[in-house]
């Protein structure tokens, strides 16, 4: 063997700048990009799904309302094609769209730090030059960034399937199930997700636990705003009229008789609770439940949240979900720092 | 200047000191031996260095006075870990690659050079190479960010004796040629005696033995004499004491023209028989300062024998 010799180190410039940021640009990308085509792949294919199922909805919404006239028996059968085609399609697609956050959580983020303990390759990546916690936000931060553009811009196209149902009174678009599938708030669940992911991988050490905790995990947090924060975003609007505006998100509803409250009435999804019968047993078909109570001196009060509010819950939701993450993320590469071997 | 620097070190894992009470300094300019039993802190002294761990008493600083795992000092010191952690999947160019991307300083030639001396191809997946390979490719990438200490843990354990001899080699030859500082742990003292002129010896997560191998040889005689006659020879602290029928060794410190007792004989003692010693009798030390070293009390509890 020819001995090799090392030329002399050069003398120590002052100063000894950090390696610069970008030469982790190419660590991460190489290092990740399987994971990136995985998710690339993954969501492409969702897209593809999307487009393709989208655009037979446009078409037969399309042929629905344009049918003439609208009684005759073909547009009849043109609206039931449409509720028993492609309602079920629009459940597979929420599903879909509910389950790829998740999925990148666990398979873009889990691995990052879980990997590296895993296997001992941290003894080698956290005593280069770079700096571990350097190391970790050159890691966290691209990847974050890149699975959050990418659901971002699937977030456009799932608007744009969506739109038929929400013209069609579907229901509304605060709905619990289907409002976080669009606009900002479905890109900021996707960088919750990753979030959790990364924490959960730096906690747990191992790829797989990590994977299953960060699944656990996101969908517990998921749960949460549609059964009980999301209607307190904003303070709900009260009204004691009998018809709301399109596609208002009904709270709650109850009665009162002379400025005093009298019993709670429907409940957001429910039907009549039954106690309104007893006040109006005899309810004539051609007069409404409402009409009935009122002619007995009931004030109806309904609190809700009107479709116009989407935008500005939308707006809430993902910033409280991008602050979440950015503690997360902070936490992460505190521990790094802090703890290892 | 001294490589390492430590005082009052400790780490404990939960209720466990891994380390205690350490208190070190490596000058810089010799291949240092951590030696001691499995178990004994080795890993820890080393993860407490190179920043891998926080200590939970004490501190520890490197080159200088550098804080461990500052900027500073990931900069100047290169280490690899046990096994040689690589990522597997990824190529021998992409390892370089990598290195290189993650370091101010990478000498690409001196790596690529030193890779196609020792046989390994670029383009193999670093999962696909022997134990050997592996450690030589994790050690080429450490020299190659030109060090001004090399940190190995444990580096010839998982090689056969060629693979062992090769490593070695270019641990010396760095040390030798560039002036690289080397610290590397071993439970396996054999392989570091024609390497090392520094030995540290731990046991028990406390530090036993340091000093230069020349000065801790020189300081340490084995007596050799009748064994009913131990009794008499009390008066110089002895390390360790092992009876062989009629005949017992002591290890006691002293130098080559000191005295000895009528009916003994003395030589000078193996690096290997110090270490072995003084690991058989982890109440001794031999550390820079006052000597604390206790005399023999051969009438109350002897130190442990090992008899033929």
């Amino acid at each position: 063997m020819t001995a090799l010799t090392l030329p002399a180190r050069p003398a120590e410039d002052a100063g000894l700048r950090p390696v610069p940021w970008r030469r982790m640009a190419w660590v991460t990308w190489r290092q990740h990009r399987i994971a990136l085509a995985g998710a690339v792949v993954v969501l492409g294919a969702l897209a593809v799904y999307l487009w393709r199922t989208g655009l037979q909805i446009h078409q037969a919404w399309t042929a629905m309302v344009t049918c003439h006239p609208a009684s005759s028996y073909a547009c009849g059968q043109s609206a039931g094609l449409f509720n028993t085609r492609f309602v079920p399609r629009e459940v597979v697609a929420g599903i879909l769209l509910t389950l790829a956050p998740a999925l990148l959580g666990a398979f873009v983020g889990a691995p990052v730090l879980a990997r590296e303990l895993e296997t001992g390759t941290f003894r080698y990546a956290w005593t280069q030059g770079f700096g571990r916690w350097r190391w970790t936000l050159g890691k966290l931060v691209p990847l974050a960034v890149a699975v959050t553009a990418a659901t971002g811009a699937l977030s456009v196209l799932s608007w744009w399937f969506f739109q038929p149902f929400f013209a069609d009174n579907f229901g509304t678009p605060l709905a619990p199930a289907l409002f976080d599938l669009r606009g900002v708030a479905y890109a900021a669940w996707t960088l919750a997700a990753f979030a959790i992911g990364a924490l959960a991988g730096m906690l747990i050490r191992r790829v797989v636990p990590a994977m299953a905790a960060t699944l656990a995990a996101y969908f517990g947090l998921a749960l949460l705003p549609g059964l009980w924060l999301r209607q307190h975003y904003l303070p709900p609007v009260l009204t004691t009229s009998n018809t709301l505006p399109n596609f208002a998100w009904t709270i709650s509803q109850w009665y009162t008789k002379g400025g005093k409250f009298a019993f709670a009435g429907v409940q957001k999804s429910g039907t009549n609770a039954g106690i309104e019968q007893y006040w109006c047993p005899h309810a004539s078909p051609s007069e409404t439940l409402g009409q009935c109570l009122a002619q007995h001196g009931y004030t109806q009060w309904t609190a809700y949240q009107p479709a116009t509010r989407f935008w500005p819950f939308q707006w809430i939701e993902a910033g409280w979900l991008v602050a979440l993450s950015v503690l997360l993320i902070a936490a992460t590469v505190w521990l790094v720092r802090r703890r290892a071997a | 200047m001294n490589v390492i620097e430590t005082s009052g070190l400790g780490k404990r894992y939960g209720n466990t000191w891994a380390l205690r009470e350490c208190t070190l300094a490596i000058p810089a300019g010799h291949v240092a031996a951590l030696v001691g039993p499995n178990g004994a802190g080795k890993t820890t002294l080393l993860n407490l260095a190179v920043g891998l761990a926080e200590p939970s008493a004490g501190g520890v600083t490197v080159l200088g006075g550098l804080p461990a795992g500052s900027p500073a000092a990931l900069d100047g010191i290169a280490f690899v870990a046990q096994d040689a952690p690589l990522y597997k999947n990824l190529s021998v160019a992409e390892m370089l690659h990598l290195t290189r991307n993650l370091n101010r300083l990478f000498d690409q030639d001196y790596a690529k050079a030193r890779l196609a001396d020792l046989g390994i191809p670029l383009k193999r997946k670093a999962g696909r190479l022997s134990g050997g390979q592996q450690a030589q490719l994790a050690l080429t990438l450490a020299l190659a960010r030109r060090p001004r200490l090399l940190v190995l843990d444990e580096p010839v354990a998982m090689l056969d004796p060629i693979a062992r001899h090769d490593f070695m080699a270019t641990v010396l030859t760095a040390m030798v040629d560039d002036g690289v500082s080397v610290l590397l742990s071993s439970h396996v003292l054999a392989e570091l005696e024609r390497v090392a002129d520094y030995l540290i010896l731990v046991s028990r997560g406390r530090v036993q033995v340091a000093g230069e191998v020349e000065d801790l040889l020189a300081s340490h005689r084995v007596l050799t004499g009748p064994a009913a006659e131990v009794g008499t020879y009390a008066e110089r602290p002895v390390v360790h004491l092992r009876r062989a029928e009629a005949q017992a060794h002591l290890l006691v410190r002293a130098a080559a023209g000191d005295p000895v007792p009528p009916g003994w004989e003395t030589h000078p003692v193996s690096l290997e028989e110090l270490a072995l010693a003084y690991l058989r009798e982890p109440g001794a030390a031999a550390l820079p300062g006052p000597a604390r070293v206790r005399a023999l009390p051969l009438e109350a509890g002897e130190p442990s024998e090992v008899t033929r």
